[in-house]
């Protein structure tokens, strides 16, 4: 059961390291622009007819 | 400038109509193990039909032929919308989805005929596991060479998970199928007993996590926010989560084996994991539910989002519910009960259910440019489906909790209160019929959709060559402002991001198995622990090919409720010779470990031509095609031989003497079963599993 000591140990030392890359992610920008990527994939996947502008709503009628 | 180009539609239909076949078939086949559970002879009296045979066959076609076709269609349909590119080969998206349909048929061939490995999940045999490789690398080179002709530079979040899927999974599949072939239908595993657990579970619970959750999570986060046309939530939630997702997830395969003879370390290692991953796990959870953010007017109207919120609402609760059972005290009573069937059902049909039906619903009317035929029956699709799945696990929890506590509870006098097991099962047989009344429910909303889907298709035409446009890639990226920073840095280099998700991936199982299979004081030997007769050994390939493993555990937990029940309980060392292991996971009959020499041969002999002769109500089915059909002698050699190069110290030269050693003790049994009146020739194959079952746990039975 000693070995107990040493999983704490390893386990505080992993969580203090997992927390400080969290941090210096954020502090260094890492999370500066979340809104592009998130935004992209809603555009411009419909096919294109012309003269008519499709939505989801052509595709189920409520 | 921009480029025209065309999306491929039609793989994606075909992995649509097979989703919705083998959805179907795989669910069919699973109320028919339903039905005979309070029902044997509902096994329409073939062996071929059979629970143990069947249940395996249920699980592989919901899994890889239900759910498999349903994340090859969402993979298909997204990836190349969000990379603005065809699929990388038409030729390769054509060998992906036949090779894989054959690969399902073989399957659905072979678990009937009773060719199984026996690890669940995995059951196909080695020409199969080859197969699945081959295909899995082809849908990797089609998956990357999209990525790399890609004509949008950054990849969105659900390509990582893609990513991370294709890499786990290919890991998980290898490592797992680690078999030597002693024909082209049967192989032993190389791993042995408490080994072989530990490879099986960590397998078998991050098939869970790899094939039923982060692909799914990865259509959640295209096609949810496309049908509420909002973006995801939060993406830095998205970030975050997906890397302790993955990195946490391959460590908890060991709570499946929690009191087992599985060193304790491990088991304490896994049930840390399996609590840490609420986090990770809500973290998706939270991120899509939160995405439906002022769309919740949507969801009234549109049973697409309906579904898509129960479906997520069902992964949030199997998600906490699984650390809860990892728990050592929980799991105590939960262990080898329905409550763990009704766990995963709640995942298997909410989540991957519903979730497959709601992309269902969004994809066939878009590639066939036409309007869902009636979202009325959507609609009823969907309650119908909700109820099925209520109706299917209430019962199940209650039939769990039920079953687990009797099994434990003793009189003041310190005797087990329901001594017979038989006891235990007929209290929750009422449950077992409710569960199937679930099961039929939701099968029905299943058979509704699928005329839906058949109308919507009728009323469009497929488009299946859909015409994109979008500019090609500039030769040269120029990042800036956040696009310098790492991890957009990241979201833009595919093979990078493969090889960190697989070191990522890799580092749990590493530090689980590189101890247990190498310092030899995990598993302590036993020195009169002896390898198998030829006869006994025979007659455990019998048990597998039976499916035995599916109703009887093999594995005593050290409790006084199941050492007052069944005898000593396990120890690693009785294992050693064990390829593969069998201690199962479910008890729908009693634990068989401690079974040698409990009654004696006719008893088993009777009991196997007719369990309700001998156990009154019993469940099992009658195995009288065991007394009908001669034992295959042929393998003999071949299996001492390859046992031998497993490790297992048979001496030299003793394959040439085991057939006549195996006639000998089949004689002796047989002569036995005449002094009681019982006539069978010995060389039947009831004769091999009856030896078998004699031999069980005796190695370290006091006299």
């Amino acid at each position: 059961m000693n070995i107990i000591y040493l999983l704490l140990g390893l386990s505080i030392v992993i969580a203090v390291l997992f927390l400080t890359a969290f941090f210096w992610a954020n502090k260094s920008g890492q999370n500066d622009d979340l809104y592009t990527p998130s935004v992209r994939m809603l555009f411009d996947d419909e096919p294109k007819q012309p003269g008519k502008e499709q939505s989801d709503e052509d595709h189920i009628q409520t | 400038m921009t480029e025209k180009f065309y999306y491929d539609n039609k793989t994606v239909r075909n992995f649509a109509i097979a989703t919705v076949v083998w959805g179907i078939v795989g669910m069919t086949v699973g109320l028919l193990a339903a039905m005979q559970l309070f029902k044997p002879a509902m096994n329409l009296g073939t062996q071929y039909t059979t629970f143990g045979r069947i249940r395996p066959l249920h699980t592989n076609a919901v899994i890889f032929a239900f759910v498999g076709n349903a994340i090859f269609m969402g993979v298909y349909y997204s990836l190349q919308r969000l990379l603005k590119a065809r699929m990388f080969s038409d030729i390769l998206s054509a060998i992906h989805f036949w090779g894989w349909q054959l690969i399902i048929v073989a399957t659905a061939i072979t678990l009937p005929l009773g060719l199984t490995t026996s690890h669940e999940y995995a059951e196909m045999e080695w020409p199969i596991d080859i197969g699945i490789t081959l295909i899995w690398v082809v849908f990797g080179i089609n998956m990357f060479g999209t990525i790399f002709k890609r004509r949008e530079k950054h990849m969105y979040v659900a390509i990582w998970f893609y990513i991370a899927t294709f890499v786990t999974v290919a890991v998980l599949h290898i490592v797992n199928s680690v078999e030597l072939p002693i024909s082209f239908f049967k192989s032993y595993y190389v791993y042995a007993g408490v080994q072989d657990a530990l490879v099986q579970w960590w397998y078998g619970h991050n098939a869970v996590a790899f094939f039923l959750t982060t692909p799914y999570l990865g259509m959640m986060y295209y096609y949810l926010p496309k049908m509420a046309n909002r973006p995801v939530y939060s993406y830095k939630l998205s970030i975050l989560h997906f890397w302790s997702l993955i990195f946490i997830y391959i460590w908890a395969g060991p709570h499946h084996l929690l009191y087992t003879s599985l060193p304790t370390w491990v088991q304490s290692l896994s049930t840390v994991f399996s609590v840490m991953l609420i986090a990770p796990s809500w973290g998706g959870m939270i991120n899509g539910l939160l995405t439906l953010r002022g769309a919740w007017d949507k969801v009234r109207e549109d049973p697409r989002l309906k579904f898509m919120v129960v479906g997520i609402t069902c992964y949030g609760m199997a998600t906490f519910e699984g650390p809860m059972l990892a728990l050592k005290q929980i799991n105590a009573i939960a262990h080898y009960t329905d409550w763990i069937v009704a766990h995963v059902h709640v995942g298997a049909l909410g989540w991957n259910g519903f979730l497959t039906f709601a992309v269902l619903y969004w994809i066939i009317p878009r590639i066939y440019n036409t309007t869902l035929y009636s979202v009325k029956l959507a609609s009823f699709h969907f309650w119908i489906g909700t109820l099925g799945i209520i109706f299917y696990a209430v019962p199940l929890y209650f039939a769990g909790f039920t079953q687990g506590l009797m099994w434990k509870e003793f009189t003041p006098e310190g005797l087990l209160k329901y001594p017979n097991f038989l006891e235990t099962l007929r209290q929750i047989l009422p449950m077992y019929m409710m569960r199937a009344l679930g099961g039929t429910l939701y099968l029905t909303g299943v058979i509704v959709m699928s005329y839906n889907l058949i109308k919507t298709m009728a009323a469009g035409s497929l488009v299946a060559n859909e015409a994109a446009e979008a500019s090609p890639l500039p030769s040269v990226f120029v990042a800036q402002g956040t696009d310098k920073k790492w991890h957009r840095f990241l979201e833009r280099k595919p093979l990078l991001f493969l090889v960190l998700s697989l070191v990522v991936i890799l580092i749990g199982g590493m530090v689980e198995m590189m101890p247990t299979f190498t310092i030899k004081s995990n598993i302590p030997t036993i020195t009169s622990v002896k390898p198998y007769s030829p006869l006994e050994l025979q007659g455990r390939d019998l048990y597998i090919r039976e499916g035995c493993v599916n109703c009887h555990s093999q594995m005593i937990r050290p409790f006084r409720s199941e050492t007052e029940r069944y005898g000593e309980y396990s120890k690693a060392g009785e294992f050693v010779y064990d390829h593969p292991f069998l201690w199962g996971s479910k008890r729908t009959g009693p634990d068989l470990q401690r079974e040698g020499g409990k009654y004696g041969n006719a008893w088993h002999y009777n009991h196997l031509f007719d369990p309700q002769t001998m156990s009154p109500g019993s469940i099992m089915p009658p195995y009288e095609w065991l007394i009908n059909q001669q034992l295959d002698t042929t393998t003999t050699r071949a299996k001492i031989t390859a046992m031998r190069s497993l490790g297992v110290p048979y001496e030299t030269g003793y394959e040439a003497m085991a057939n006549a050693a195996l006639e000998k003790q089949a004689k002796s049994i047989a002569d036995d079963l005449r002094q009681n009146n019982i006539k069978v020739k010995s060389d039947r194959e009831i004769i091999a599993i009856v030896a078998y079952l004699q031999r069980l746990g005796t190695d370290i039975k006091a006299k």
